[in-house]
């Protein structure tokens, strides 16, 4: 514990210094400079100010806190095989506290974070993962606090907030229906701290450490209307995938397994949500630039995008209704049938009643009134 | 017992059928039919727009008979029909319309609209809504036996010229006869040689025919005043007549609405389907050429054109059959450029003739068969409708035009192979 | 409520009801029409009502003659392309059909998008010049009711929402998907209870019209 405390005294305080004296290049920091430049679409001209800025940021004390979640969005960040660019600003931040991540444990772990808290209050950068359930605070507790108060109380002394992944930002999948923790969103609870949302089941490392740098040198990033970095989300999957061609086309995979699946045609009809999913996954791909799911033959989930897991079956298109059409069908077929026979049967016992009292008309009883 | 706004919604309420609702359910107000319809063309007057001549008949289809209707006039958000909106449809139905049905040809989404403004009628005269001329015909057919007014001694008379100036004989209730032919009054007053022309074209042809002194009238007032009681009433005595004389055949004369009257509707409004056969004086001169037995001499050879009555082509199916007979004694046959199922009404039809309230507006609309004729130059027009025929003199001579009607019955009779 | 949450919620419930609605007031229709009955006829068939009804439901979708097309030429043309155009975005676009799919249980051929936008865009001007022309030419004017101008504007809706959500218009496609699925929905609520009917209405008529001619050995 107090190795820790010491570390973050002693340490270099701004991340250009750290950087080299954890061994890092300043070509390799050039070079990570300039991948973060381009997938922010930063303009070149301003490449040096953004190596200025990260090499002149100080360090932050970032405390990562984990609550309904499964881990996924730590393993994705930290499957990464280095020297990764999601690596070096790793090594470039003081990750003060992060249950799964830190030597210490127990009483140890938890005094490292009050520590951190208090040592950086109103500076240190906080990162959630995970939702945080209201029905009840015993639901999920770390060292006997609850996730609610414990996100409270870190909040207020945050610089700003990070939500990683689907299930801090937006509920993810403890919210999905019927959502029996009664998990929220971060951004449910606290209002008064900038909030950075960084979706994705889980979201793609290097557009975390994107996130990050982008923080680091230039502070908060520009937000779409649900709260998102732009540079990373300003586009959907489908507009950036390498098989749009064949959607405008109208060559669609009918099956995983047909001639138009191994022909690599458009997986719009087997419930890519491409079309309405905001992410960089075409673009950034997973796993250093190998693949990402739709080139690996199974449509995009729209793990980024609130209420992904109940939006319809993943296998269903996006142009078609979530309910169940045929059974409505049927309720509103004998509905409409018995209705329909009501006023049709009316109208009939009308006509009918009509020709009953119909009287017949004679030559004399063309006129009006005053005729006999 | 009188006319009144209730029988006329209560006729409204009869009439409406499975058809109708799915002609109002359809129309989308396009607006081909004003087009089609030559009140319109020959007018510009908006209100002619057949469509629109059918909206009281709309409004107790939609108040009567859809839900949402019911619920609407429940809510008092549709004004109920009032004897002032019949009275206002009035120049609409009767004076505008000749139940031509060229609107019905039209249509885009397929509404038959004459067929809706026939029932239209139905609620317009029980409510007492029909034009006093139009009332007058009616009585007239009934109680005198002719709209025109024309009893048995006038038409035993006109018989007994034809028989001395032809030598043949005219006979009256033949038992057995194959054909009982059928008269329009204008025939008798207006055209006797259609009487001539039939006797000599039987005689030669070898059949059978009688006429009916019980029933003699083909027109039926009450087809045009939109009254099924009264049609029933008319069109009765031609069916018991043709059953007591027992014969094969009923001949329509050159009339178009008496066609339709007892072609068409008579089977429906008696209630039951008929022993005999009924067809156009045109349908039986046709059979006979087919049959050999009109036999032609010679050719008109002025330049001549055929004006097909609405009531035959477009409401009744005798299409083919004046062309093959004009083709038999005409060498310069020429058609108009509307003709066939698409030709333009005389303007006279459906009671607009018996109709004083439509004298002004039926001459206007003559105006569309004076640019048909005008196009052509033809040296004389031929029709098989006594009705058109005194329109089309009358039309033709309030513009002015020098131009012989003929009928096509008589007109064949002239070319008859003289017997020895 | 964000887009996904929108987009949810016009995918599910508001097309739910949209589709109970559009499928209870057919048939509610459709039995308002066809139990108001018809009176046999008596009268000596000389054609057959059955072939004249039949020839009528597809004749009619041709002008009269070359006469009755020169004397109505625009509301034809006008109607043809914009008819046209609807038919082809609505039946031959991709999603649509797997839409169609999802209820009918079977699809059918798709078009390059990109020609399905072409006719989108042509049906959409095709849309405006036919009602300019209501607003202007006399006859039409005359008969136009507000409900002519309503049964407008949910057709116009959808076609104009589908276009803009194609090319990503304005904004983000959640929202705009969101928006012409529920642009669809207007029109289906209103479907049955307003002229709209006569998508399904004009071949009864037309069969109606064909059988009382064809009966009397009219080609109507």
């Amino acid at each position: 514990m107090t190795t820790r405390i010491k570390d973050l005294n002693t340490a270099p305080n701004n991340v250009g210094k750290y950087l080299s004296t954890q061994g890092i290049s300043r070509r390799g920091f050039l070079k990570f400079c300039t991948t973060m430049a381009s997938m922010m679409a930063v303009s070149p001209t301003l490449l040096p100010q953004l190596v200025e800025a990260l090499e002149n940021a100080p360090r932050p004390s970032v405390i990562w806190l984990s609550f309904q979640e499964c881990t996924g969005c730590t393993e994705s960040l930290t499957r990464a095989h280095s020297p990764t660019v999601e690596g070096l600003i790793f090594d470039a931040i003081s990750l003060d506290y992060h249950h799964t991540l830190q030597a210490a444990s127990g009483e140890a772990a938890e005094l490292a974070r009050e520590e951190a808290m208090k040592a950086h209050w109103g500076k240190y950068l906080l990162v959630v993962d995970g939702s945080i359930p209201l029905g009840n605070p015993g639901f999920s507790t770390i060292a006997g606090m609850s996730n609610l108060d414990m996100l409270l109380e870190a909040a207020k002394g945050a610089a700003a907030i990070i939500a990683a992944g689907t299930c801090a930002a937006y509920g993810g999948i403890p919210k999905a229906n019927p959502n029996p923790t009664g998990a929220v969103a971060v951004q449910d609870l606290i209002k008064d701290k900038p909030i950075i949302n960084v979706p994705g089941c889980p979201p793609i490392p290097v557009v975390i450490t994107g996130v990050l740098a982008h923080f680091l040198a230039f502070g908060l990033p520009e937000l779409d209307s649900l709260g998102r970095p732009k540079a990373f989300y300003g586009q959907s999957i489908h507009d950036r995938c390498y098989r749009r061609p064949f959607y405008e086309r109208g060559q669609f995979a009918e099956t995983f397994d047909d001639e138009g699946a191994k022909q690599g045609w458009c997986l719009f009809k087997l419930g890519c949500k491409g079309p309405s999913t905001y992410n960089a996954c075409a673009t950034t791909k997973w796993n250093q630039g190998t693949s990402f799911p739709i080139e690996s033959g199974h449509g995009c989930l729209g793990c980024s995008e609130p209420n992904f897991w109940d939006a319809g079956s993943f296998y269903k298109a996006l142009s078609v209704p979530t309910g169940d059409l045929g059974k409505i069908a049927g309720y509103a077929l004998a509905a409409g049938g018995i209705a329909g026979a009501a006023a049709g049967l009316l109208a009939q016992h009308k006509k009918g009643q009509a020709i009953k009292e119909h009287k017949i008309v004679t030559v004399n009883d063309l006129e009006k009134g005053n005729s006999a | 017992m009188s006319a009144s706004l209730e029988r006329g919604i209560n006729a409204f309420k009869e009439h409406l059928d499975a058809p109708i609702a799915a002609f109002f359910s359809s129309c989308v107000h396009c607006g081909l039919c004003a087009d089609a319809c030559l009140f319109y063309t020959e007018t510009g007057d908006l209100q002619y727009t057949p469509i629109h001549k059918l909206e009281p008949l709309r409004r107790i289809w939609e108040q009567e008979y859809t839900l949402l209707g019911i619920l609407k006039k429940a809510l008092g958000l549709s004004k109920p029909l009032t004897d002032k909106d019949l009275q206002d449809w009035q120049p609409l139905l009767y004076n505008s319309c000749t139940l031509c049905g060229r609107c019905s040809m039209v249509c885009p989404v397929g509404n038959d609209l004459v067929y809706m403004i026939r029932k239209a009628r139905e609620g317009m005269s029980a409510s007492g809504n029909a034009p006093a001329g139009m009332i007058g015909a009616a009585k007239r057919t009934v109680e005198i036996g002719s709209p025109m007014g024309v009893r048995l001694p006038a038409l035993q008379a006109q018989a007994k010229h034809v028989e001395k100036d032809t030598g043949l004989h005219i006979p009256f209730d033949q038992v057995g006869a194959e054909y009982l032919v059928m008269l329009s009054s204008m025939e008798i007053m207006n055209y006797p040689e259609y009487l001539q022309a039939v006797a000599k074209i039987f005689k030669q042809a070898g059949k059978s025919w009688t006429l009916s002194s019980e029933a003699f009238e083909a027109t039926n007032a009450g087809i045009q005043i939109g009254s099924s009681d009264i049609a029933r009433e008319i069109v009765l005595r031609i069916v018991t007549a043709a059953e007591k004389l027992k014969v094969k055949t009923v001949i329509s004369p050159e009339c178009g609405h008496a066609y339709t009257a007892i072609r068409w509707e008579g089977a429906n409004l008696v209630g039951r389907a008929f022993t005999f056969k009924v067809q156009h004086i045109l349908e039986v001169l046709d059979e006979l050429r087919e049959q050999g037995l009109l036999k032609t001499q010679g050719f008109e050879e002025e330049k001549l054109t055929f004006h097909d009555p609405c009531q035959l082509v477009r409401r009744g199916g005798v299409i083919q059959q004046p062309r093959n007979l004009m083709n038999l004694i005409a060498h310069n046959f020429v058609e108009m450029n509307d003709h066939g199922k698409m030709n333009w009404c005389c303007g006279a039809g459906g009671g607009v003739s018996a109709n004083e309230d439509a004298d002004e507006i039926k001459m206007k609309a003559f105006n569309r068969k004076k640019i048909q004729l005008d196009e052509l130059q033809v040296e004389g027009l031929v029709t098989a409708c006594a009705n058109c025929r005194i329109q089309l003199e009358a039309g033709l001579e309030e513009y002015e035009m020098e131009l012989p009607v003929y009928g096509l019955t008589e007109l064949l009779a002239d070319h008859l192979v003289e017997d020895k | 409520m964000n887009g996904a949450e929108f987009l949810l919620w016009t995918r599910g419930t508001a097309f739910d009801i949209a589709f109970a609605v559009f499928v209870f007031g057919l048939i509610l229709r459709f039995l308002e029409i066809f139990l108001l009955g018809r009176k046999p006829d008596l009268s000596a068939p000389r054609g057959s009502a059955m072939l004249g009804g039949v020839r009528t439901v597809f004749r009619r979708s041709l002008p009269a003659d070359g006469n009755s097309f020169r004397r109505s030429s625009f509301t034809i043309v006008a109607g043809y392309v914009f008819h046209f155009g609807l038919l082809v975005s609505l039946l031959l676009l991709a999603p649509h059909i797997e839409l169609f799919k999802s209820i009918l249980g079977f699809g059918w051929f798709a078009l390059p998008s990109p020609i399905v936008d072409f006719f989108t865009a042509m049906s959409l001007i095709a849309l405006i010049a036919v009602l300019l022309h209501r607003i202007t030419h006399p006859v039409l004017k005359f008969l136009s009711t507000p409900e002519d101008y309503l049964v407008w504007f949910v057709t116009f809706l959808p076609l104009l929402t589908g276009y803009m959500t194609f090319h990503h218009l304005f904004l983000p496609y959640p929202w705009l998907l969101g928006i012409h699925i529920l642009s669809v929905e207007l029109l289906l609520l209103l479907f049955p209870f307003t002229k709209l009917m006569h998508t399904f209405t004009l071949f009864i008529a037309r069969w109606y019209n064909g059988a009382i001619a064809g009966r009397k050995g009219v080609e109507s």
